[in-house]
């Protein structure tokens, strides 16, 4: 591993440079989302990789919505922090949840 | 209560005016794919009218959702009744499906405007459930081979958020 410069480590010692963000992949295989509750934080980005041959969408009520083609995968970068329910809009038996930290 | 009135409702659909009443025994492998395919295409066909008949947004995407979603669906049976050289056999529910479809497009065909799309999709939650309810009860427990099974019950999963998708449709139109 490479040292860090001095400055570096200081800097994310007080918190100047956020963690890494990271990209969570949620995977769609025969009309469910797995996990279905997934653990984040903002800046984070949420890969939905879907296996099915059905188009899907990941959908909050009054907010944002993903498409996600079959066979194809839709992303989303978490702005908010706070946990958010969501669902398929073509398949509302569809349900997912992400539970955002600050 | 309300999933009990819904179970109750949906029962009658059954042994009502459905046409899954009729099959007598258990259903074959090759007149369950029959069915089940039947069941796609005669939805597909209603989409069809929809669309060509509505001028409400809601209601057209909702019936392209249908078309886009049972063609999938039966993309991926006739591949699998290919792979299992199982040749769909037609049979008394296939028949009596299609007739209760003929009768109920021919119905829509003499409607208009919102009256048509109300019809349209209050017959697509109906529709729906009484497939939902003959896979679950009759046609998933009687399959014998396992990927026809898996197959039937992604089909049970689509149906059931097409039920749910035509609620919220229909409650849209009210
Ligand atoms: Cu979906």
């Amino acid at each position: 591993m490479p040292k860090r410069p001095l400055w570096i480590a200081m800097m994310l010692a007080v918190g100047i440079i956020p963690a890494q963000a990271e990209t969570i992949r949620v995977t769609i295989d025969k009309l469910v989302f797995s996990p279905a509750t997934v653990g984040a934080k903002v800046g984070d980005t949420i890969e939905w990789v879907n296996k099915d041959m059905f188009a899907h969408t990941a959908t909050v009520k009054g907010g944002w919505e993903v498409m996600i083609p079959p066979k194809k995968s839709g992303s989303l970068t978490l702005k908010a922090a706070g946990p958010v329910d969501y669902f398929c809009r073509f398949h509302p038996n569809m349900k997912g949840r992400l539970v955002v930290a600050p | 209560m309300l999933i009990r009135y819904t179970a109750a409702l949906a029962a009658l659909l059954l042994l009502g005016t459905a046409p899954f009443a009729q099959a007598a025994d258990k259903p074959t492998d090759p007149q369950i794919a029959h069915i089940a395919y039947t069941a796609g295409v005669l939805d597909v066909e209603a989409a069809k009218q929809a669309i060509k008949k509505s001028k409400n947004k809601e209601v057209v995407d909702f019936a392209k959702d249908m078309i886009r979603d049972h063609e999938a669906v039966n993309v991926q049976a006739l591949d699998l009744v290919k792979k299992l050289k199982v040749t769909p056999e037609n049979n008394a529910t296939s028949k009596a499906l299609t007739k209760a479809a003929e009768e109920e497009r021919a119905k829509l065909a003499k409607l208009k405007g919102a009256a048509f799309d109300k019809a349209y999709v209050d017959n697509e939650v109906a529709y729906h459930k009484q497939v939902d309810g003959a896979l679950e009860t009759l046609l998933i427990p009687s399959a014998q081979n396992a990927e026809l099974k898996s197959l039937l019950e992604t089909g049970l999963k689509i149906f059931q958020g097409h039920e749910q998708h035509a609620e919220h449709v229909a409650g849209m139109l009210k």
